[in-house]
């Protein structure tokens, strides 16, 4: 049991270790550090040797101890094999060595005598690989795109794995993607019309849901029933289905190319979700308080006003940014309803810079940040809103 | 009384409630009832246009003559395949000057010209031309005959109105050698991408349902792709996949993981060997399904963890007591736990997925294998420019769905009666 106990330990956390080496190693080589191997058996082995030497000495010697010397000596021999590297590499590795050697340092003998100890191990090592595997596998592609938007077409052709920023050129030239796609791409105007279409789109959905809202949720008529299960089924129908009339219609309308048309199209295609949302929540909210404005004689519009929109606003504000994320975001219908670049919206905009002949790729990622960090920018700031926008909007995507 | 105030809720609720179903009739519902209606016509994108009668005027001044101006007017049916009737010319032109032998068509009235053109054919074309004089012999002002614009009526048929029907979109896509791997290409992307984002949500969200520093980091990190603008995601993954000057590809021919690139995105097979066995995997897809996976695993990751989180704690404790591991804890508690909420959101992935369009369309545009049905739809409307085969294709998606959509409603009812 113990055996078999200490064996799987020092096998994942070698693995573990391993796996930490190697995301530093790959965030290292895209700061242009030549480095040509991974060198897994260097590594697997020497995890195998630190966690053994960990656990055997763990009760002999003082903890901290133990964790200074461990990294110390393995940086020291990454040192001699990997040499001429840049300093702040190694600060790195010995970084990464303090928390690896510290994770190992909280199991000692005694940790292997309990029912299930591989399997708890296992289970822990897991978790903390799992975050960190996460975490990077998430991250490195927004990471690529911000590099990327500070580099130039030259210096990516010499070194593809160079992502390193040169701080020290003066604040124009570490910019000029993203000066260049506002001047001469005009993203400034595409911005513009992102944000009109998509703040449109939240407040005239909110103007018609929230009366359908109220009405679906508190009074009685005659297909009341019919209308909400309606709502889901509609919203389950995807936009492609609804594009070919959609564009034959607009088109014989004159309503393509033109803002408006996208206005409309996205209110409609938010509408059903938006209902679907706010009536959940305004169920919640007691009757007693709607029947004493009606004893004060209030009619409907006072009741929304005054008595339902003040107690929902939480709500109301989820169902606006997880609309305003969908318009933002919406991708198919302006593809298909914007044919003139004066009406682009953002994602319209990068999407012909990719079809258009050879755009520099550091323009079409400073054109990817700057529609990307609006959204991300609401979402961390607003998250608790989102999170419940998205949880409640839940099918769309 | 109460009849009264019953009448007066029906009509506030119908007031309120108009304005909505209204514009959601109008831009999804009458859609899809048109997509029937056009599957069964043979249109092409050219001929969604209704034609019109269209006039191109030219105004030139008459040689040695002062007080004439001749005017030119380019008349043409602006389809090529209709016709258009009865139609109706009208111009407006200066005072003080008359038309000299005009077309016995028209008709010259308070300083206008009016015409009856009567009946033009497909691509009909003329040149049409009218003299005028000064009344008094004047000098003519050329400038003031540019003022006005002739405005022309007619009427044609809408092709999307008339009664002819056909089945020959539907005999062609049912009859297409591609249907079948179409369908079987959709189905394989559907399924494996639903399923992968599951597995990853739960992976996940087990993860994060654990104490741990920088947690609340963690659980917005995960969100992202989901958040962010899918154009932007998939040009980085374009980046990151290309063959040549792609990231990936040059860190593994760095390492020397790989001796040369591999077209992550534009190969459609590749030779995997198993025990000598030869599998042909179908590698563009195979790509698209991982970032599908990668953009939707965190919507399974928020589901699973808020259902994660209200498993009551006794239940692990009293797991512990009768000595339970980790693994018998997770196959035992958390899983059955989880089954109502994976269960349902397999289904409305499934649905979505199915519908998915814009991440095939932006990384591989349905190149390499990747051709779903909502891609096809596309393509045969807009890029062959066929839109009776293009709503053809997607009523069999409409088709697809409803059925789906009956498992989906039917599952949620037996959930709501179990509960």
């Amino acid at each position: 049991m113990r055996v078999k106990s200490i064996i799987t330990f020092s096998i994942i956390s070698s693995f573990f270790l391993f796996s930490l080496i190697s995301i530093w190693k790959i965030l290292s080589t895209l700061q242009g550090i030549e480095l040509k191997t991974l060198n897994f058996n260097f590594y697997f082995l020497s995890g195998i040797i630190i966690s053994f030497v960990s656990i055997f000495l763990s009760q002999k010697l003082n903890k901290l101890f133990i964790v200074i010397i461990l990294s110390s000596v393995f940086v020291l021999i990454d040192y001699f094999i990997n040499s001429s590297l840049p300093i702040w590499h190694y600060i790195g590795t010995f970084l990464i060595l303090l928390f690896f050697v510290n994770k190992l340092s909280k199991y000692n003998k005694k940790h292997f005598s309990y029912n299930f100890s591989a399997q708890i191990i296992f289970f822990d090592f897991l978790t903390l690989f799992g975050i960190i595997f996460f975490s990077f596998v998430i991250l490195f592609p927004f990471y690529l795109m911000l590099v990327t938007s500070f580099k130039t077409q030259t210096l990516l052709l010499i070194n593809p794995l160079d992502f390193s920023i040169d701080f020290t050129q003066n604040i124009k030239s570490l910019f000029k993607s993203y000066i260049i796609v506002f001047t001469e791409y005009n993203f400034g105007k595409y911005m513009l019309n992102s944000s009109i279409v998509s703040i449109g789109t939240v407040i005239i959905t909110l103007l018609l849901g929230i009366p359908a809202a109220y009405a679906v949720a508190r009074l009685n008529f005659f297909g009341k029933h019919f209308l909400s299960t309606s709502i889901l089924i509609i919203y389950m129908f995807p936009a492609i289905v609804l594009v070919i009339p959609l564009y034959t219609v607009f088109s014989q309308l004159g309503l393509r190319n033109s803002v408006f048309g996208l206005l409309i199209i996205y209110t409609a295609t938010t509408l059903p979700v938006a209902i679907y949302m706010l009536q959940g929540y305004f169920k919640s909210i007691p009757k007693e308080l709607e029947e004493a404005g009606i004893m004060d004689g209030q009619n409907w519009f006072g009741i929304i006003v005054k008595i339902i929109l003040p107690l929902s606003l939480p709500a109301i504000a989820s169902v606006a940014l997880y609309v305003f994320m969908i318009a933002w975001n919406e991708f198919l219908f302006s593809l298909m309803f914007l044919d003139s670049p004066s009406s682009f919206t953002l994602s319209r905009a990068i999407q012909f810079l990719n079809v258009g002949a050879e755009t520099p790729r550091q323009y079409l990622m400073a054109g990817s940040v700057v529609v990307t960090l609006p959204i991300l920018f609401i979402f961390v700031y607003f998250e608790k809103y989102l999170v419940s926008g998205l949880t409640s909007g839940s099918v769309k995507g | 009384m109460s009849n009264t105030l019953s009448k007066i809720e029906k009509r506030t609720a119908y007031a309120l409630t108009l304005p909505a179903v209204l514009i959601v009739f109008a831009i999804v519902l009458f859609p899809i009832f048109s997509n029937v209606w056009i599957s069964f016509k043979e249109v092409q994108l050219k001929d969604i246009r209704i034609p019109e009668p269209r006039a191109k005027k030219i105004v030139k001044s008459v040689k040695n003559e002062d007080s004439k101006i001749k005017i030119i007017y380019k008349l043409r049916n602006s389809s090529l395949i209709q016709d258009i009737r009865n139609i109706k010319f009208q111009d407006k032109f200066p005072n003080n000057v008359q038309p000299v032998n005009l077309d016995e068509r028209c008709k010259f009235i308070s300083n206008k010209v009016q015409c009856d053109f009567g009946d033009w054919s497909k691509k009909y074309r003329e040149q049409f031309i009218i003299f005028f004089e000064t009344k008094n012999g004047e000098k003519i002002d050329k400038k003031k005959f540019k003022l006005n614009k002739p405005n022309l009526k007619g009427k044609a048929d809408n092709i999307l109105l008339t009664s002819d029907f056909t089945l020959s979109n539907f005999k062609k896509v049912f009859t297409n050698y591609e249907f079948k791997d179409l369908l079987l290409t959709t189905f394989y992307y559907t399924f494996f991408g639903t399923v992968g984002a599951i597995v990853f949500g739960i992976l996940s969200a087990q993860m994060v349902n654990q104490n741990f520093r920088g947690r609340s980091f963690i659980r917005s990190t995960l969100l992202f792709p989901y958040v962010a603008p899918v154009v932007a995601l998939a040009f980085t993954w374009e980046l990151l996949l290309d063959p040549n000057s792609g990231t990936l590809n040059n860190l593994l021919l760095n390492y020397n993981i790989i001796d040369k690139p591999i077209n992550l995105l534009g190969q459609k097979y590749v030779s995997i060997f198993v025990f000598g066995f030869e599998f042909k995997l179908r590698l563009a897809l195979t790509t698209v399904i991982i970032f599908e996976i990668w953009r939707y695993f965190p919507l399974a990751f928020l589901f699973i963890l808020a259902r994660l989180q209200a498993v009551p704690k006794e239940l692990y404790e009293a797991a512990d007591i009768d000595g339970a591991g980790p693994y018998t804890k997770f196959m035992n508690i958390t899983l059955p736990q989880i089954t109502a909420v994976i269960s349902i959101l397999f289904m409305i992935r499934f649905i979505w997925n199915f519908n998915k369009f814009e991440d095939i369309f932006l990384l591989t545009g349905g190149a390499s294998g990747t051709r779903t049905l909502p891609i096809n739809v596309y393509e045969q409307g807009f890029s062959i420019g066929d839109i009776g085969m293009g709503s053809a294709v997607s009523m069999v998606i409409v088709l697809l769905l409803l059925f789906f959509m009956l498992i989906y409603f039917k599952l949620i009812g037996k959930r709501a009666n179990e509960s």
